[in-house]
């Protein structure tokens, strides 16, 4: 067969896909499986004709679309019929006002991915990635991972009949490796950081004919992300809220969210109203975007990983200098919270409100108390925070757990020990 | 002499391979070096002199921005590569 690596699409006729793009220098190129500029290396990204969107798009064509992320089509980079679809998105926003009386918010809102087909936001960004890889002929999903992706890679795989090589550090939760060998993939564990895997794997991406999801199929990939701004804004009524708080990692989920808020503007779907604030969350152990943003820096410095929030543990953020542009211009803020906070922050939001979340949960659920605090998000700003994952991956970070007593099979004993406990 | 891995996105100056020799004391020197064999190559890894921001370089395995970047001595027998920046997982 031809190399899917090498092969140029035309867009789907009915796509408003019109080539990739060059973020830094602008350079366009043609439709092919490239995450970088043959020229300067910047990141490139899918171009839309937003105008023939904004003909033929509308809130109610969008409203009779399927109960997923595929509803949002006219601005995600279909690129044929080929659609590798196991229900990701589409998943609650919940208004959260108990969390909001205890931080002091008016208005609080949870968008809870952990619904999500594989429990994590990921499920959005690989059916996209997934479905471009069989437009182009690819055999074999690939992926370097902090778990979450893994596990989409592997599922969506699985579903789609191809074959999954997914790398992760091997010092994972055993959860999230679990959750992707079951599919029946091959996973690759790498004695080292997540940095270390994803180097590894940017040099494999060159030699191998394989769908890389988040490095030959980035473009598309990262696409998916913007489908959280989509639903936030259509479930808020067709409107944006005045604030929303992202975990961040790579900074790509932040970067997407920002921009798709901007399209549902651009396209006409929701008012042109003020800018949405975006706020980024990262854990100390591992917060180089957080740094750039308290110390004013321009550049994201290179950091050492060392977070309980493995989901958010990339010390090399490729779209970090992005992620600090998008929440500068729109006067947002980054809190960096610290490692001791994170437990605290999955067990606030569960306790509050009933959503159990895993570490990068946490840490943007304490990211958020924090922002309030600082004055950075005022009481009257009516706010969604973004929650990614399950609780359910990540039980190490609560730490050793038993019930609240355990007794013999008696009433009597029973009666005895709750007693103790309720007193 | 030193190895250097060439990324998919510079192959086109290195006639298709994938690994190529140079020599030099450091980062910089390397690069000026592999600018003597295959012209034009140092301004896609340069900027004003600076390491572009989406171009890793590594020694060994080790990413140059712990090190002393560009100013990262080199010993003979090492591997560099060059690897564009990917995103997250």
């Amino acid at each position: 067969m031809t190399d899917p690596n090498a092969s140029v699409l035309l867009a789907d006729p009915r796509s408003a896909v019109s080539g990739l793009r060059c973020r830094e220098c602008g350079q366009s190129y043609e439709i092919t499986a490239q995450h970088a500029c043959e020229f300067c290396f910047g990141p490139l990204e899918v171009v839309y004709d937003l105008e023939r969107v904004r003909e033929t798009c509308s809130r109610a064509a969008i409203e009779a679309g399927p109960p997923s992320m595929w509803r949002y089509a006219p601005l995600l980079p279909v690129l044929s019929a080929e659609r590798v679809d196991i229900g990701a998105g589409w998943t609650r926003l919940r208004q959260a006002p108990r969390l909001a009386a205890e931080l002091g918010l008016h208005k609080l809102w949870i968008k809870s991915d952990a619904g999500n087909p594989t429990n994590s936001f990921k499920d959005r960004v690989v059916s996209v990635a997934l479905s471009a890889a069989r437009s182009f002929g690819y055999e074999v999903a690939a992926c370097a991972s902090t778990g979450n992706l893994a596990n989409a890679v592997a599922a969506h795989a699985a579903a789609a009949g191809m074959e999954s090589v997914v790398f992760i550090p091997a010092d994972l939760e055993p959860a999230k490796i679990a959750a992707t060998s079951v599919y029946g993939g091959t996973v690759v564990g790498i004695d080292g950081s997540y940095d270390d895997v994803n180097r590894l794997c940017a040099q494999l991406a060159g030699e191998r004919p394989w769908a890389f999801v988040n490095m030959n199929l980035r473009p598309f990939y990262a696409e998916g992300s913007k489908t959280l701004a989509f639903e936030v804004a259509e479930q808020l009524g067709w409107r944006r809220p005045d604030a929303v708080v992202v975990p961040v990692a790579s900074g790509s989920l932040l970067t997407k969210v920002a921009k798709g808020f901007r399209e549902l503007d651009a396209v006409g779907l929701v008012p042109a109203s003020e800018s949405v604030a975006v706020h980024g969350a990262q854990a100390e152990g591992c917060s180089p975007v957080a740094a750039a943003f308290a110390s004013g820096a321009r550049d994201v410095q290179t950091v050492r990983a060392h977070t309980i929030a493995k989901s958010l543990a990339i010390g090399t953020p490729a779209d970090g200098h992005y992620a600090l542009e998008e929440v500068r211009s729109s006067g947002g803020a980054i809190a960096g919270v610290p490692e001791g906070d994170i437990e605290a922050g999955i067990r606030l939001l569960a306790r509050t409100e009933g959503i159990f979340t895993e570490t990068a949960g946490g840490v943007t659920v304490s990211a958020l108390e924090q922002l309030v605090r600082q004055g950075a998000i005022a009481p009257d700003e009516e706010t969604v925070v973004l929650i990614t994952g399950i609780g359910l991956k990540t039980l190490d970070a609560l730490g050793p757990v038993s019930p609240s007593t355990t007794v013999r099979p008696s009433l009597d004993a029973v009666e005895r020990a709750l007693e103790e406990v309720l007193r | 002499m030193i190895t250097v891995r060439i990324p998919t996105q510079l192959r086109s100056l290195t006639e298709g391979s994938a690994e190529v020799p140079a020599e030099g004391a450091t980062l910089a020197d390397v690069i000026d070096d592999l600018e003597v064999r295959y012209p034009g190559i140092s301004q896609r890894l340069l900027s004003d002199g600076e390491l572009r921001r989406f171009v890793n370089l590594y020694v060994d395995g080790e990413d140059a921005r712990f090190l002393q970047g560009l100013e990262t001595s080199v010993p003979a027998g090492a591997e560099v590569a060059i690897i564009p920046a990917v995103a997250g997982g």
